[in-house]
């Protein structure tokens, strides 16, 4: 025990020298296609190492398909053992690798940050009959097949949200008529066409539907509520459901605990940088960054709760 | 007439800057380059522009990315029409009598009611664009799933008229793309279906694959083996490559029939510019004359005219609920969305007046950048038309060589590569035996989006049929559909009458 906590220590003593050297060039895997959610933070964060210093260049690479199961999949082929390789993850990912059977998961790459996370909001169209969380829950209790909740694709996040909201209101989640929607578009023209009874998505995605008053926002899933945003929490109105859409990134398989720590630190340094902070803002993600042990410890959770939720939802084969 | 005295006082004294009409003809001419390769789309370069365009004002910079989207479509009939190789799947059509009239020298004229026929729509569509948008657009929102199920049952029914001579062959085609469009994960219960385990088939089989492999590899596989069989050659041009005046007088229905089918697709929230091409296309099969429709299928212009002229007015149309709602019903539309995000302008209800310079300013582009695609593609018109004076071999060789890349541009995965040469040898079979390629399209691409919004109109009216019936618009849809198919002869005589009125 001694001699590997003398081993670490060394280690941690040596890594500053190792992490002010300028690295030549970084890779980043976003497994999907350019312009989306993953796509968005492989790039920021490229720009953010390169603006800290951190490296000369980085090149994103895309890979969409399966939910970022296939992009995953590449990067665990390719990459292994390469020190300045990064895999952008998320909630979406835990989802579609539960649903999906994949051959490939969690434990096949290196955790390191947590970089940001948005939380959920739950609108209704403005000429529905529910004003508040209660009036939908109450429906919903009384007669769960004719409350119809859209959101994002089956077994993310927004289902996994809608069935935890099922089970408070002690509902089997298996009842849920939730209706799944890709891509965002057809679903807002769901919701703002009346098709459906509520839809479920992140909050930045809503904003200016719910500031134009073309929608009305019931709830949203953070623990409390948020200055800025006029909307009570879920869990002030009696559901105490938490939820957060949050995404990071992961290393090579098989690089070294000391290549770990030492990306570790690169990707903090540039998150607390000014280009990433300006980036944050503008897309109004929620400062979520946490790294190493505790990330990893955070990351198995959520696969456990995610995998109990699509096996009560009876998703995937 | 608000709108209007917006789009001249504002519109254009922004749009026709010298720093913006430069950033469209840069559009245009980067729109149309990319259309003319196969696989790399407009979504995908859109999405790459996006980190060179920061720097540039946010007017600037959508007048561009606009002049992208529209010169895509432009560009993209033209490898469709040359080398049968459709590079996305809105110009699928266009290949069909397209290409049949470039075999018989009519490259020119093809092209030429291609370009002209997208000029006219888009024109017509952003004129529909400036005055009508915000009532289009609170109208499209009413159509929900059931409305859509409904016209996708009656773009099955007007495609059945496509099903070529056999109307069994044309089924079992229909059949086989609808069992191929079931493969991957099943959106309702995440459910993946016919994958055998393939992490590569969870999303499905992407149709530009599809069409690249039945069309350009199945058609050269089919030359190489029958080369000898075939009688002639392809002719590289013969007459004028200038439309002659019979062609005008085929093609100037057809563009505005596309344009009226088109432009209110592509407003819808499940529109896309594929079925109305699909629509235009059977239509304008239905209502030619006893000596045009014995051309189709042998290069008729008004199967080019129509469905061209119907993807762009669709692309258009796109724009009315990403600017009126924030609402992007297509993936390139969707990254437009990220562009004005990326400004931190937020498209929608309140953009009309938050940002009214950069609104009108973008409309405005949109006649300019028009007239700049027609006057940048018809004199390209005479320089595309020498490609088919390549030998043959080399050309095959060189359209084999196209779609390879196309397909490995798609997600750079060798999977797709052995799927476009597995399906290219069916293509190659199908054509063999004479079955049609067209309905096994249709089926792949319908057949999928008809079972979800089924799924989803059931889901949401807990399983109650009836509802097809009961909204009224649905209703309306599928009298039509029933009017296709059991009152061809009536629907004949009708149109006949009414050319004998005008």
């Amino acid at each position: 025990m001694k001699l590997s906590k003398l081993f670490v220590s060394c280690l941690l003593a040596v890594t500053p020298f190792v992490a002010q050297a300028q690295v030549e060039q970084f890779k980043i895997m976003a497994p999907a296609n350019p312009g989306g959610g993953f796509d968005t933070v492989a790039r920021s964060l490229g720009e953010a190492l390169q603006a800290s210093g951190q490296a000369k260049s980085v090149v994103v690479e895309n890979k969409a398909g399966a939910g970022g199961a296939i992009g995953m999949a590449q990067f665990v082929n390719n990459e292994k053992g390469n020190p300045h390789a990064l895999l952008v993850a998320g909630a979406v990912t835990v989802g579609a690798l539960e649903t999906n059977k994949s051959p490939v998961n969690f434990g096949m790459v290196t955790p390191i940050s947590r970089l940001m996370g948005e939380f959920n909001v739950i609108v209704v169209p403005t000429a529905s009959p529910f004003k508040t969380l209660k009036d939908l829950m109450a429906a919903y209790k009384a007669k769960p097949g004719a409350v119809s909740i859209g959101g994002g694709s089956a077994g993310g996040i927004d289902h996994i949200m809608a069935s935890l909201m099922s089970e408070k209101a002690g509902v089997d989640p298996d009842k849920l008529n939730y209706i799944p929607f890709a891509g965002g578009g057809e679903g807002k023209a769901a919701i703002l066409g009346n098709q459906i009874s509520a839809y479920i998505s992140g909050y930045g995605e809503l904003a200016d539907l719910i500031k134009a008053g073309k929608v009305r926002a019931l709830g949203i899933s953070a623990s409390t509520r948020n200055a800025d945003i006029p909307v009570p929490t879920l869990r002030e109105q009696g559901t105490d459901v938490v939820v957060y859409n949050w995404r990071g990134v992961f290393g090579a398989p098989g690089i070294t605990p000391a290549q770990r720590n030492e990306l570790i630190k690169m990707v903090e340094t540039a998150v607390k940088s000014p280009s990433w902070k300006a980036k944050a803002e503008k897309m109004e993600w929620l400062d979520m960054l946490q790294s190493g042990d505790s990330f990893k410890a955070f990351l198995n959770e959520d696969i456990k709760r995610t995998a109990a939720t699509v096996k009560k939802l009876k998703l995937g084969n | 007439m608000e709108s209007l005295n917006a789009l001249f006082s504002l519109g254009f004294a922004t749009a026709l800057t010298p720093a913006n009409l430069l950033w469209a003809l840069l559009g245009c001419t980067l729109g149309t380059a990319i259309g003319v390769l196969p696989g790399v789309g407009p979504a995908v370069t859109v999405a790459l522009l996006l980190p060179v365009t920061q720097s540039v004002d946010p007017t600037g910079a959508l007048i561009m990315l606009a002049g992208v989207y529209y010169g895509a479509m432009f560009g993209g009939s033209t490898t469709s029409i040359l080398l049968n190789t459709p590079g996305e799947a809105g110009s699928i059509v266009s290949a069909l009598e397209g290409n049949k009239m470039a075999k018989m020298g009519r490259a020119g004229p093809a092209l030429s009611t291609a370009a002209i026929g997208s000029f006219v729509a888009g024109s017509i569509a952003t004129v529909l664009l400036t005055l009508l948008a915000p009532v289009i657009a609170g109208f499209a929102l009413q159509l929900g799933p059931v409305e859509t199920f409904s016209l996708m049952m009656l773009t099955f029914a007007a495609v059945s008229a496509v099903l070529g001579n056999s109307p069994l062959k044309g089924f079992i085609a229909l059949l086989l793309g609808l069992a191929m469009g079931l493969i991957g994960i099943e959106g309702q219960s995440g459910q993946s279906r016919f994958t055998f385990g393939l992490l590569p088939l969870i999303d499905g089989i992407d149709i530009v694959v599809v069409a690249m492999g039945l069309f350009a590899v199945g058609e050269t596989l089919y030359t190489a083996t029958y080369e000898n069989k075939i009688a002639g050659r392809i002719e590289s041009l013969k007459g004028s490559f200038w439309m002659s005046k019979d062609d005008w007088k085929r093609s100037w229905k057809p563009w505005l029939r596309g344009t009226a089918i088109g432009f209110p697709f592509g407003t819808l929230p499940a529109g896309g510019t594929e079925m109305p091409t699909f629509l235009s296309y059977s239509a304008e099969r239905k209502l030619a004359d006893e000596k045009t429709r014995k051309q189709f299928g042998k290069g008729a212009i008004e199967g080019v005219a129509g469905p061209e002229a119907a993807n762009n007015a669709a692309v258009t149309g796109t724009l009315v609920p990403l600017l009126t709602l924030g609402i992007p019903t297509s993936a390139t539309a969707a990254i437009m969305l990220s562009a004005f995000q990326q400004y931190n302008i937020v498209p929608g209800p309140l953009l009309f007046d938050t940002n009214p310079e950069l609104v009108w300013g973008l409309i405005a582009s949109l006649y300019i950048g028009n007239v700049m695609l027609l006057v940048l593609n018809l004199p390209l018109v005479g320089l595309w038309v020498q490609f088919l004076k390549v030998p043959r071999p080399l050309l095959y060789g060189g359209i084999i060589v196209l779609a390879t890349m196309g397909a490995y541009a798609l997600r750079q995965s060798w999977f797709d590569l052995m799927l476009l040469y597995i399906i290219g040898v069916l293509g190659f079979l199908m054509r063999r035996f004479d079955f049609p390629v067209v309905p096994l399209v249709v089926g792949l691409i319908v057949g999928p989006m008809a079972e979800k919004h089924f799924r989803r109109a059931m889901s949401i009216n807990e399983g109650d049929l009836t509802v097809f019936l009961t909204h009224p618009i649905s209703l309306l849809i599928l009298l039509v559909t029933a009017a296709i198919l059991v009152l061809p002869p009536l629907m004949k005589r009708r149109q006949v009458l009414l050319d004998s009125a005008r």
